[in-house]
């Protein structure tokens, strides 16, 4: 990248855009092959292909995200997505969860797309040149995902019981996760201070939570106003565990080969 | 709209072997006609390409650098090629060309819709119009039946008057 972080940041405020580029590189990633596991079965043969793209799309950014960071930290943007331990990962608890059924992941899409787009607007007005094209960039594409979200949301929500009960439930069960999407990061102090996140996570998060809960409330009626926590970005599961052991499958097979 | 101004003969040259490179996904279209290249700069000792993605995940990156690379390598106007990819600026839908539109329409790609007049005022410049020109029949009375589709930068419409299924390059 032409606008390379590296030459114009001290090392503090490097520490501080690492922790940030690798929070939302590792929700992209984790997302994505969630999403990647519906290709093939999903319900109808439209989603199949618009899941398999939306999944598609987002490991497209966390490489991007990846390749920043390698930049930033001298490292090898495959080493950070595949050679890592499942507990040095750090996006957020809401993508913990196993993929679940169809309402499961129309909830967790609906609540990640929302919360991205947010977090987005931010990271376009970051100090750091790089990372406010890329976050520009991909947030013309995120405009279609939040579109598909927003559209299976309300599918479900004004179609049969069935669809609407399980969609009501995986809200309710997802909501206090949801929250950590915007769980504080250790160096943040650092990050407002330098512009590298225009706004604080705080202030992301109500924002974010005053727009979904009056568009949920119908659905699910008592959400409760949640904060993030402290370990929002650190707890792991053992559904994640899984998942993370499938996805370096290959990469451990034969660790140092060049594909 | 690209503007392409050729300092030179050396930069015509490279400007030249960038238009015969096809795009991987689409071959009817050129990498020059798809807005693909944002910059080119030259001296003896390197010529550097601004590579701007279509979509950040395209698979076909890689592909186009390894092309460009391979290409502007035979013409020898300099030691070295070095291709970067970048967001700066983004690439948007507005970058094709329009010989790039007419060449998308003719190998049956309905070309981004371009913000009608009237319609598109007020509304956020990223919003999705589901609106396609069958590159078949011309006709508008079109359905969009699904936003995502085959590769990253293509949804799936129907055409209600010549019952043709097509593909429309995505409007970002």
């Amino acid at each position: 990248m032409a606008e390379s972080p590296v030459a114009t940041l001290d090392a503090t405020a490097r520490g501080a855009l690492a922790e940030l580029l690798l929070s939302v590189a590792d929700d992209e990633f984790v997302i994505g092959f969630w999403d990647s596991e519906w290709t093939g079965i999903a319900p109808m043969l439209e989603e199949d292909v618009a899941t398999s793209s939306i999944a598609q799309d987002e490991i497209g950014h966390a490489k991007a995200l990846y390749e920043l960071l390698a930049t930033l930290t001298d490292d090898d943007a495959d080493r950070i997505a595949y050679g890592r331990d499942a507990d040095a990962f750090r996006h957020a608890a809401l993508l913990n969860h196993a993929r679940g059924d169809w309402a499961f992941s129309v909830a967790r899409r609906y609540l990640y797309e929302t919360a991205d787009a947010v977090r987005l607007v931010a990271l376009e007005r970051s100090a750091d040149a790089s990372l406010a094209a890329l976050a520009g960039k991909m947030r013309r594409e995120e405009t279609y995902h939040l579109l598909h979200a927003d559209a299976w949301l309300r599918r479900l929500s004004e179609g049969a019981p069935d669809g609407r009960e399980r969609l009501a439930a995986a809200v309710t069960t997802l909501w206090p996760d949801a929250q950590e999407v915007f769980a504080p990061l250790a160096a943040e102090e650092e990050l407002v201070r330098s512009g590298l996140l225009a706004t604080p996570m705080r202030a992301l998060h109500a924002e974010w939570q005053g727009r979904v809960t009056p568009i949920l409330e119908p659905l699910a009626p008592d959400l409760p106003p949640l904060a993030p926590s402290i370990d929002g970005r650190t707890r792991r599961t053992d559904d994640f565990r899984w998942l993370q052991s499938e996805i370096t499958t290959v990469y451990r097979s034969e660790e140092g080969a060049l594909w | 709209m690209v503007t392409i101004l050729a300092s030179d003969a050396r930069e015509q040259r490279i400007w030249a072997a960038l238009a015969d490179i096809a795009d991987p996904e689409i071959p009817a279209i050129s990498v020059v006609d798809l807005g693909v290249i944002g910059a080119v700069t030259v001296d003896d000792a390197r010529v550097r390409v601004k590579l701007l993605p279509t979509f950040v995940g395209c698979p076909a990156i890689e592909v186009m650098r390894q092309q460009i690379t391979e290409r502007l390598s035979e013409l020898n106007v300099a030691d070295a090629v070095e291709v970067e990819v970048s967001f700066t600026p983004p690439w948007t839908s507005e970058r094709i060309t329009p010989a790039g539109r007419e060449r998308l329409r003719l190998s049956g790609f309905a070309p981004p819709i371009t913000t009608p007049a009237g319609i598109g005022a007020g509304l956020d410049e990223l919003a999705v119009l589901p609106i396609a020109e069958c590159p078949y029949c011309g006709s508008r009375n079109t359905t969009l039946e699904n936003p995502f589709g085959p590769t990253l930068c293509r949804a799936i419409y129907h055409c209600a008057d010549c019952r043709q299924p097509f593909e429309q390059m995505k409007r970002v």
